[in-house]
Order: C-alpha cells, then sequence, then structure tokens
C-alpha cells in the first residue's frame, strides 16, 4: 500500500507554486545586456487576491459539508448509518470536553511523531551513503527493491509476533512505511545532483569530503524534504491500520471501537479527527519544505 | 615568459559498446605567455572542451604533459579559475555566497571573504546584487557571478570555456568588453574557448586554430591592434585577421563533416 506514494518527484497540488500562473520565472532568462533590469522579487500576495483564492479552494469543501448535512435530514441516505454532520459534531464536541477524544488523539500522535522522527534519523543518513557510495548501493539495492515491494501492512503479524502486542510494534510499523519515501527520496536527491556542478567544485580542488558537504547535500535537501513529506503523510495513515487490529487507544481503535458498538456520531468524530490532523501535518511539512526549497524554482 | 606549457597531449576514451578507443586529442603542443589573452577556436568535436578539462586538471592526459610555471598539473587547484558555458552557479547560495566559494576552499576568514566577494561582484558591475539566487538573475548577470566567482580566489590563469555561447548577441557583446576591461585590470593569463570566429579574433591577442578531431593545434595568428578601443570589428585588420581564421578553420570543419558521415555509415 505504500508504493505507489513513493516516487521522487510526484507532484501535488501543494507542489505547486501559488504564482505558477502568474510570474513567468523566465523573465530573468530574457535577453538583455549590462542594462537589463531584473524582475521584481516575487511579492506577497494581497489580501484581495487571497480571499479569492480561499474562496475557490473552499467551495467543493463546503459543498460536501452542506450535503453531508443536508441529504440524511432529506431521506436520501438513512440517518442511522449517516447521521447529519451537525450530530457528529456534538458528538465530537462531547469526546472533546470528556477528554476521551484527546486521550485517542494523543496515543495516535505519540505513536506516528515517534515512527516518523525514528524514520527520519535512520533512512536519511541510509539514504546518504547509499546514494554516495557505489559499493554500499550495489550491495543494497536488490535487499532494498525486495522489502520495497513489500507492504508494510504483511509484515504487520510478523512485527507482532516479535515485538509484541505493545506500543514498539505501531511505532515500529509506522518507521517502516516511513523510512521509504524518505529513504528513496535522499537516494535519488544525491544520485540527480548535476554533475556541472560538481565538475565545478572540483576546479576549485574540492576533494570528496567537501564536495559532499558543500555540493551533494545542499543539493540533496529539497529532494530528501519532498520524502520527508510523503513520510508525515504515511505515518498517520498507516498506523490507523495498526491501531485496528490491536490496540486500546488512539483513533483507529477509537474508529473501529465506536462502529461496532453503534455509536455512529462517535464514529465519524474520529474519522473527522483523523482528516484534520492529517491535513494540519501536511500544511505544516509543506510548510518547512517550502522554507529549505526556495532556491528550488526550475 | 611561458605560463602553461602543452607538449605533445593526446587524450583517449574508451566508449561504451565500442572496442576502439575515441581519440580527442593526439599530439598538441600549445605555449600560452603568462598575462596573455588566448582564444582558442576549433570545429564542434575537436576536442577543445577536452583540453581545458586538461588544463584544469579535472582529467589526466593519456600521454605528454601539461606544466604551469615549469611544474606539471596533477589535479585541479586555486591557481586556476574555470569559467563554463552553463554558469554552473550554486542554485541554493545567493551570489555573494557563490563568489565566497572559492574563496572558502581557499581557506580564506569569513570577514575577509565577504569584503573580497562584495569587491568581485562590483568589479563585473554587480554590487547590490549580492544577495539574489541565481534564479533571480538574467543570463548574462549569472554569468558575471561565475566570472567574479573565479575571479575572487585570485587565480593566475583563467579558463574559459564558452562562456558567452548561451547568451545573446546583445549581452554577449557588453559581457565581452568587460572581460576585456577585467583582464586589463587582474593581468590574468587568459584561455577562451570559443567557436565563433569574430569572438576569437575580438578578444584574443593570439588566436589558436585546432584541427578536426584528433584535435591539434593547427596555426597560432597573432592579432595585433594598435589600441581596442571603439568599433574594433569595423576595424579594416580585424577583417583581415577575421578571414584569415576564417579559411583556416573551413578546411578543418569540412573535414569534420567527412567524418561525421563516416561515423554515421559505419554505425548505421
Amino acid at each position: 500500500m505504500a508504493d505507489q506514494k513513493l516516487l521522487p518527484g510526484d507532484v501535488h497540488w501543494y507542489d505547486l507554486p501559488d504564482e505558477a500562473a502568474d510570474a513567468p520565472d523566465d523573465a530573468a532568462n530574457l535577453p538583455g545586456g549590462a542594462a537589463d533590469v531584473p524582475e521584481e522579487r516575487p511579492r506577497r500576495r494581497l489580501p484581495g487576491r487571497w480571499l479569492r483564492r480561499a474562496a475557490t479552494n473552499s467551495t467543493a469543501i463546503l459543498l460536501l459539508l452542506a450535503a453531508w448535512e443536508a441529504l440524511p435530514r432529506l431521506g436520501v441516505l438513512d440517518p442511522v448509518f449517516v447521521p447529519p454532520l451537525s450530530e457528529d459534531l456534538v458528538a465530537w464536541y462531547d469526546l472533546l470536553v470528556t477528554g476521551r477524544l484527546p486521550e485517542h488523539l494523543g496515543a495516535s500522535v505519540a505513536r506516528s511523531l515517534a515512527g516518523f522522527g525514528l524514520a527520519i534519523v535512520l533512512a536519511i543518513p541510509l539514504g546518504l551513503l547509499i546514494g554516495w557510495y557505489r559499493p554500499v548501493a550495489d550491495f543494497l539495492t536488490p535487499l532494498l527493491e525486495l522489502f520495497r515491494n513489500t507492504s508494510a501492512v504483511a509484515l504487520l503479524p510478523v512485527f507482532t509476533l516479535i515485538l509484541g502486542i505493545g506500543e514498539t510494534t505501531k511505532v515500529t510499523f509506522a518507521l517502516y512505511a516511513c523510512a521509504w519515501p524518505i529513504l528513496l527520496n535522499t537516494i535519488s536527491g544525491v544520485k540527480t545532483v548535476e554533475p556541472l556542478l560538481i565538475k565545478s567544485a572540483r576546479s576549485m580542488g574540492l576533494g570528496p569530503a567537501g564536495l559532499f558537504q558543500k555540493v551533494i547535500l545542499p543539493a540533496a535537501v529539497p529532494t530528501i524534504f519532498t520524502g520527508v513529506r510523503l513520510a508525515g503523510a504515511h505515518s498517520i495513515l498507516v498506523l490507523l491500520f495498526a491501531e485496528m487490529v490491536g490496540a486500546k487507544a488512539g483513533l483507529g481503535y477509537l474508529i473501529l471501537d465506536t462502529q461496532s458498538s453503534f455509536r455512529i456520531p462517535d464514529m465519524y468524530a474520529g474519522i473527522i479527527t483523523i482528516s484534520a490532523l492529517g491535513v494540519l501535518f501536511n500544511l505544516l511539512l509543506v510548510g518547512v519544505e517550502r522554507r529549505f526549497s526556495t532556491w528550488r524554482t526550475t | 615568459m611561458t605560463k602553461i606549457s602543452i607538449r605533445d597531449v593526446s587524450k583517449t576514451f574508451q566508449v561504451r559498446d565500442d572496442p576502439e578507443p575515441f581519440t580527442a586529442l593526439a599530439g598538441t603542443d600549445l605555449d600560452v605567455r603568462e598575462g596573455e589573452f588566448l582564444t582558442l577556436v576549433g570545429p564542434s568535436g575537436c576536442g577543445k572542451s577536452t583540453l581545458l578539462d586538461l588544463i584544469a586538471g579535472l582529467t589526466a592526459p593519456t600521454s605528454g604533459e601539461i606544466r604551469i610555471d615549469g611544474t606539471p598539473v596533477t589535479g585541479p587547484g586555486l591557481d586556476r579559475g574555470v569559467v563554463f558555458q552553463q554558469y554552473a552557479l550554486f542554485p541554493w547560495r545567493t551570489a555573494q555566497a557563490n563568489v565566497e566559494f572559492g574563496l572558502e576552499a581557499k581557506g580564506v576568514p569569513r570577514k575577509e571573504r565577504a569584503r573580497r566577494a562584495r569587491e568581485h561582484l562590483a568589479l563585473v558591475g554587480l554590487a547590490g546584487f549580492g544577495e539574489r539566487y541565481p534564479h533571480e538573475l538574467s543570463g548574462g548577470m549569472r554569468q558575471r557571478v561565475a566570472i567574479a566567482r573565479s575571479l575572487a580566489f585570485d587565480p593566475d590563469v583563467l579558463l574559459m570555456d564558452e562562456p558567452f555561447a548561451a547568451l545573446d548577441a546583445q549581452t554577449r557583446e557588453s559581457l565581452q568588453e568587460e572581460l576585456l576591461r577585467v583582464w586589463e585590470h587582474t593581468g590574468k593569463t587568459v584561455v577562451f574557448i570559443t567557436h565563433g570566429i569574430d569572438e576569437a579574433v575580438y578578444l584574443g591577442e593570439r588566436v589558436a586554430v585546432m584541427t578536426s578531431r584528433p584535435g591539434r593545434v593547427k596555426e597560432v595568428v597573432d592579432v595585433r591592434f594598435d589600441t581596442r578601443e571603439g568599433d574594433l570589428r569595423a576595424h579594416p585588420a580585424f577583417g583581415e585577421y577575421r578571414h584569415h581564421v576564417w579559411s583556416l578553420l573551413r578546411e578543418e570543419v569540412a573535414a569534420a563533416q567527412v567524418q561525421e558521415r563516416e561515423v554515421a555509415t559505419s554505425h548505421g
């Protein structure tokens, strides 16, 4: 399940620059001599445009929410299985004030972050090693190919057998799923550094260590961060699955437990929470990614 | 005084799927004098860039020897600065930080680095553009940054590989003028590769013409003008030099085309 999203260079709407439509980058490449005037630095978006964008972006969401409220009330959908949005939100609020939601949310977030963090700490150095040292790559690539094509879900029973049903299993599961996008992007980031930049740095007398530190690493940072962002999304998506098969806390547990005990509005409250969490986490990572790749515009 | 001496240099490459090695240079001889501006022209594929890589120490010759100030070249070094056609600026560094790159490699202290980088940006007419990233600069400005970067660590020799080929005619002309100004100001030895005959005659005190592959130096043409001020290209002598280099090149270009056709038929 983790595989189709791993390709480096995987483009999502949030990857596209905001000014894509109206700030032609080529302006900087236009012919011109000593007197040529470079284009202005991209300006901050104007409030009016921002509002219009916000309206355009949220219309579909608002329509969905309206349908969610209206269709059960009109009897088009069975309100027992799909309660109107307002009822779900009331249930969500109750879960929040009774402290049950924060408890489950905290459990999920802690596991996700632990797996995600460990994946960053392990996969980036390993990826740098594989990308930089040919013998390491030759040695490990077949193994990587094998495991990359082995879904984390298929391995969950193995993790459970070896590590038990406790926290270790869930964190390891998230770690395994998160490690792939980071690892593969790091490898590709190191491997796809523009050869001319390496040649240029070598001409200035840089040895392998200096080359790695001053050229390879900074050039690979944006690609590595794309991997980190993809991993962030994975960390929550896959963890939920682990929490559904063996857990006593966490949003995955909450959703499955409320469904089986027929507390349907509570179930939707859990789903709403997981969606919001995923979106927020992703926005945060996109922001961090932008911050680290301001120079990557071409 | 000879700055760079190239003696009987040959370079062959092993090409994939081809048992025959590819000969880029065979028996090349050339002397570059201290402080001179030498331009190097030749038909495409004659090994001009290979020769520059060899002087830069980025690759080693198969046979023969290259000496700088009498010392054989064994690898890259900060006594030579290379300017590439595609600028080769580090996109994650500002113009200022790009110019500082070579100074970092040289171990110049931070404050001194900043000062020298600013100075050299000003020298190429980019004072005040230090905080721009390469993608925020035009092609001509990027190449100025690259030239400033190579000058900042104060090499004796500037090696330039068709640095203005990717620029439009107007930008190219103004950069040519500025390069001459910088050269007169700094007194560096410059080896400048180009495929433009006008550019070669305009910039070079001497123009070395290379043969078609495998490349050798066919003839070195002395270019003398009383002054380089004003519209040099309109000077009658400019036309004569131009024609002379053109005639030398034409035979080689024809030979190179025959070669290409032969390769195409033997591989087709």
